[in-house]
């Protein structure tokens, strides 16, 4: 069966409860928005390869809270060191969901290394993700996004479909400041001041 | 005698309650990685470029806490696309940046980023102070730290000492 990528974040993204979610910078960030542009989301749209790393980062900072981070496999391989990084600190509370359609989706479709083969969770694993697997079953992926002891790698695979933009908003400052607003309440301002 | 920088370091990073700190080794940070990393309210985090230090400040800012990057010079041309963020996002990072490829450098190789450094940085919207001396490290870093933007602290080789390729 053939999976289609809004699909997928859809049914990752309802009812999603308290869950914290960063996507990586181009399609996946159009994927969470497509889903209902929300406070608790952090789409870039720049900083390619950095988005595993900011749920790495989020993942520390709330350690009692869950973050899952859903991008695309060509902003992956950008940052594929950061699984590395990932696999020494061990943070229970993240999970990384690649949406991977083999192709650089933003720039004419051009394939990645995963057309060729690259098996991102063979990375994910051989760097010590708890769990690390190439799925099409999201039901046992939203269990292991919300319960499941991590960190957690899945790779979904889809079509290479090319769709209409749904685009977050694009002021950095502001999409930072509800996300705060959101997670650390009043404090968010007392902490800016404090510091 | 030489003050003591990574301990003064050490303690201005724990007085601004900076729990997370990113780090790529460089030999004139050692001893202020062993001292966060002896540390039980810090997180030491080993990155594979010092790129990843600028992801982890952003979600470590976005969930609430503070943290600092600790890097050589080499390191700053590694982070130059990733660091936009922090100007569009307006993070406040600290970046402490051990300086090679200054006055005294054998090594040829480290000058032409060295010489760059602190162009790169501005050019990236990142406000560069530098260190000459040992006791200036602390305040400097103390200062950054209440900066709501990105900073860096630029650790001139002078402080360090010139590496030695005898050994």
């Amino acid at each position: 069966m053939i999976l289609h990528r809004r699909q997928v974040v859809k049914t990752l993204l309802s009812e999603r409860g308290d869950l914290l979610v960063v996507a990586g910078l181009g399609s996946t960030a159009w994927d969470i928005t497509a889903a209902g542009d929300a406070p608790l989301n952090f789409p870039l749209w720049g900083a390619m390869g950095q988005a595993a790393m900011i749920g790495l980062g989020l993942a520390l900072a709330q350690p009692r809270r869950r973050v899952l981070v859903i991008t695309g496999d060509g902003e992956m391989l950008m940052g594929i060191g950061s699984l590395a990084t990932i696999g020494v600190q061990q943070p229970s509370n993240l999970t990384l969901v690649v949406i991977d359609n083999e192709r650089y989706g933003e720039t004419g479709m051009q394939e990645t290394h995963t057309a060729h083969g690259v098996d991102l969770a063979g990375v994910a694993r051989a760097c010590g993700f708890k769990y690390s697997k190439t799925t099409s079953n999201l039901k046992s992926l939203r269990s292991i996004i919300h319960k499941g002891a991590g960190p957690n790698f899945a790779v979904v695979k889809v079509a290479a479909d090319k769709l209409p933009l749904v685009l977050p908003p694009l002021d950095g400052v502001a999409l930072k400041d509800r996300f705060r607003r959101a997670l650390l309440g009043d404090s968010a301002e007392v902490l800016s001041q404090k510091r | 005698m030489q003050p003591d920088w990574p301990q003064e370091v050490h303690r201005a990073l724990g007085k601004a309650r900076v729990r997370i700190v990113g780090y790529v080794p460089d030999a004139g940070h050692s001893r202020l990685i062993e001292l966060c990393q002896g540390d039980r309210k810090m997180l030491s985090v080993v990155l594979t470029t010092e790129e990843e230090g600028i992801g982890l400040a952003a979600g470590a800012w976005l969930g609430g806490e503070k943290s600092v990057l600790l890097m050589q010079s080499s390191g700053v041309g590694n982070v130059i696309n990733a660091a936009g963020v922090l100007k569009t996002c307006r993070i406040p990072l600290v970046m402490i940046v051990t300086m090679r490829g200054e006055e005294g450098e054998f090594n040829t190789w480290q000058v032409p980023m060295g010489t760059a450094t602190p162009a790169v940085l501005e050019a990236m919207g990142v406000s560069v102070q530098r260190a000459a001396r040992a006791e200036e490290v602390a305040p400097l870093v103390s200062d950054s730290l209440k900066n709501p933007h990105a900073t860096a602290v630029l650790i001139s080789q002078l402080v360090i000492g010139i590496k030695s390729f005898q050994e």
